[in-house]
């Protein structure tokens, strides 16, 4: 009986939560006393692992100084993914059952996606030229990660494409969960086809193949990273909203009690 | 701090241009993460403002 009654008030508090998320004042609400604390943490963790990394770790026995170029192209790869798993997930909602806040929060995490992905190619360009003395390779792992960034420019320039927003957001929502495809060849590029990029360096199960004055700093920075993208999905969505929201009365107050 | 001085902590060994390149591109790819939505979010709310005053001059 208790067990059936807890299970109850667990599915009733779910339910009242995910109504609130539907909901923009309570998104807008929030996101705004989050964020107050959240992003300064946030710059300053970014802040302290760049040095860290940058000034204070030993250099790399074969690479040299170059490998510093791991704490941020690795964050910024495995955050790319992560915000794509977002973005499916969040069309998926939109395109089942039609919630405005999930079309938002797919809409802002596109270009966020792709600011990380290009960061990763584009360190990842840096890192390969003193290591493997090319900027660039068709290399499997590296490819289907340009092929993820064409994913996201993809949910941009369909949104902008179509006048009508409903029939946009349907567009974005079946490219997003199409381009899932993608994902796992990313994961498993570099054991299918043994090239240039080299394998997962840090593994869930058995050692780490990283020494953990290295290892350190960068679970700080990938954890910093993902900080940094919950911070601009908030901000990005608290954009959409007062765009999507202009006509509604608290919207309304908002700007009137906000400037005066 | 690794680096003894500032000049090897610039050069690294011959890596630093490229160190420093990608960690200035991330910091610049960060700050417009940043900065550009909570600038657009002021910007809309004041245009909201000025045209709802409009509207009230106009009744009135």
């Amino acid at each position: 009986m208790g067990t059936r009654a807890s299970i109850c008030i667990i599915a009733t508090s779910m339910w009242s939560f995910f109504h609130k998320l539907g909901s923009p004042p309570w998104l807008y609400k929030i996101s705004g006393s989050i964020l107050r604390w959240l992003l300064p943490i946030t710059v300053v963790a970014l802040a302290v692992g760049l040095a860290w990394g940058l000034l204070f770790t030993a250099p790399d026995f074969r690479q040299g100084n170059s490998y510093r170029i791991i704490y941020i192209h690795v964050p910024a790869a495995i955050v790319a993914l992560a915000a794509y798993y977002i973005m499916a997930l969040a069309g998926a909602v939109s395109l089942i059952w039609k919630m405005k806040m999930a079309d938002i929060a797919m809409k802002a995490c596109a270009p966020i996606g792709a600011s990380f992905t290009f960061l990763a190619l584009v360190t990842g360009a840096i890192w390969g030229k003193p290591t493997w003395g090319t900027w660039w390779v068709w290399d499997a792992r590296i490819t289907s990660m340009l092929v993820l960034l064409f994913l996201y420019l993809g949910v941009v320039a369909l949104y902008e494409a179509f006048d009508n927003k409903e029939a946009a957001s349907k567009a974005c929502a079946v490219l997003a969960l199409v381009g899932t495809v993608n994902i796992p060849i990313i994961y498993k590029s570099v054991d299918w086809w043994y090239s240039l990029h080299q394998p997962a360096s840090i593994k869930m199960t058995g050692g780490s193949s990283i020494d953990s004055s290295m290892l350190y700093p960068l679970f700080w920075m990938i954890a910093s990273v993902y900080a940094l993208f919950a911070c601009c999905m908030m901000l990005s969505m608290r954009v959409e909203i007062l765009k999507s929201e202009g006509k509604t009365g608290w919207v309304k107050r908002l700007a009137t009690e906000s400037n005066s | 701090m690794y680096f003894d001085s500032f000049s090897s902590a610039l050069q690294m060994g011959g890596h630093g241009g490229f160190v420093w390149s990608a960690y200035l591109i991330t910091v610049l790819v960060i700050c417009c993460l940043v900065i550009l939505p909570m600038r657009k979010e002021k910007q809309i709310l004041r245009q909201l403002e000025g045209a709802l005053k409009r509207q009230n001059r106009d009744k009135s």
